[in-house]
């Protein structure tokens, strides 16, 4: 039973999009996996508009005051298990905001986040590349 | 029903539709998402991929929101599920009977299937109610309208076999699918005649728009209102409704064969209702998303003033 569900997961992870006050260029290379080059859908990959319905948040952007709630609730929304990972250096580690007042620090301080993306804004490769380790954990 | 479907016939073929009608419509949604795939130079998903979404919903975690009626919201999936599987039986084992006995559909069997057909969107209606959600309300009104708008030409398009089969055998036989189906075997498949052609067109656009695909996904406008009416849904609830999408896929262009196109004697009826399949998924990957009023006046004033015409000229004999 076990097994059946793990690959459930692995073969069809539904990404669900969260952009928490990204400055847009990490979203921009999310929407880049599924257009015909990176085609990820060949991996069961598939962007879904609701929370509800997705095994993978994708968080972009400096997580904020502002941003904080939204993202938690984001999370408390989705069916667990699910995976959280951070694209951009700016979810990984506040990259350029790191001393700004309103930078409430990186994600992992408030959810757990399986994989971490760097880059500014990572190419697409090192999105599959991150999305595929973060599965591999489960 | 009659007396060769009864007693253990019966619960065996209710047994085997509902087993093998879900799995070959979950291979047909794989053809669908790889036609696309390749329309849009895309490699596509492998083919077990409907099969591993499906598993994977039906074992996540279900939740039902805050504040909602809890049995209403559980209870829509299933209710849409009973429906098709219902249309599975009717459908299939109509077209099965006309083989062997001629009597394995009951008269009114088409006017069972048109209101079980609209069990779908009746209960993506309560489901979507029944989550409190906004987004999802305004789903349900829009797919509330989109379905008022295609069930007037879709009722019409299917009175114009049931008319020729009046004609000539009477009103009892023509509100019967076996009726129809043996009408065709002596007479030859409604569609080469105008009125068929013309019926047929509509029923493809109503297809569409039962289906949910692109030019009418209005309901469920994934950029818009984040899946609308199923906005709340996941889990076990949302993979009882993709299967029951994916029985619909299979069903729907079985039905057109059936009413319009010879009835499902032989192989070709498979190729024939994978065609349609085809057609259906290109009409889905080349058109914008209409809006609401756009899809209703499309409906209403376009293809209803077209089906009174293919029922005038299925009365004169054309």
């Amino acid at each position: 039973m076990r097994d059946l569900r793990l690959w459930g997961l692995k073969k069809s992870p539904w990404v669900y999009h969260v952009a928490a006050a990204s400055c847009n260029n990490c979203d921009i290379e999310i929407l880049e996996l599924l257009p015909p080059r990176y085609d990820v859908e060949r991996f069961g990959v598939v962007l879904v508009g609701s929370p509800r319905h997705a095994d993978a948040l994708l968080v972009t952007g400096v997580i904020n005051r502002k941003s904080l709630p939204r993202v938690l609730e984001v999370y408390e929304q989705t069916p667990k298990p699910c995976l959280v990972v951070a694209v951009g250096s700016c979810a990984c580690n506040n990259h350029i905001f790191r001393n700004s007042y309103n930078a409430v620090g990186p994600y992992d301080k408030y959810i757990p986040v399986h994989a971490y993306i760097p880059g500014c804004p990572p190419k697409p490769e090192a999105m599959i590349l991150g999305l595929v380790k973060a599965l591999s954990k489960l | 029903m009659s007396v060769w479907l009864s007693g253990w016939r019966l619960v065996l073929w209710f047994v085997a539709t509902v087993v093998v009608v879900p799995i070959a419509g979950l291979v047909l949604t794989w053809v669908d998402r790889f036609v696309s795939a390749r329309v849009q130079w895309r490699k596509g998903p492998p083919f077990y991929q409907p099969f591993a979404d499906v598993l994977k919903l039906l074992l996540k975690q279900t939740i039902v929101p805050e504040g909602s009626a809890r049995t209403l919201f559980l209870f829509a999936p299933l209710l849409a599920f009973a429906g098709m599987s219902l249309v599975a039986l009717i459908l299939l084992s109509s077209n099965f009977g006309a083989v062997v006995s001629q009597r394995t559909s009951f008269v009114g069997d088409i006017i069972v299937l048109l209101y079980l057909f609209a069990l779908v969107p009746l209960s993506f209606i309560v489901g979507a109610s029944a989550s409190r959600n906004p987004v999802a309300a305004v789903g349900a009104s829009r797919e509330m309208t989109i379905y008022l708008g295609y069930e007037l030409p879709f009722v019409l398009a299917l009175l114009v076999p049931v008319v020729k089969v009046a004609q000539r055998w009477g009103v009892a036989s023509a509100l019967r699918l076996g009726g129809l189906i043996a009408y065709q075997e002596q007479f030859g498949p409604f569609l080469y005649s105008i009125s068929g052609v013309i019926a047929a067109i509509i029923i493809l656009f109503t297809i569409q728009a039962k289906l949910g695909y692109v030019p009418f996904d209005i309901p469920e406008a994934e950029q818009e209102i984040m899946s609308g009416v199923i906005v709340e849904y996941s889990g076990a609830p949302l993979a009882a409704f993709r299967i029951t999408r994916a029985m619909m896929f299979v069903l729907m262009p079985l039905f057109l064969v059936t009413v319009l196109w010879g009835g499902i004697r032989d192989w070709w009826a498979l190729l024939k209702s994978l065609l349609i399949v085809v057609l259906v998924v290109l009409m889905k990957n080349t058109n914008p998303r209409l809006t609401v009023h756009q899809a209703l006046a499309f409906f209403w004033f376009i293809l209803t003033p077209l089906a009174i015409v293919a029922v005038v000229l299925s009365f004169i004999g054309l």
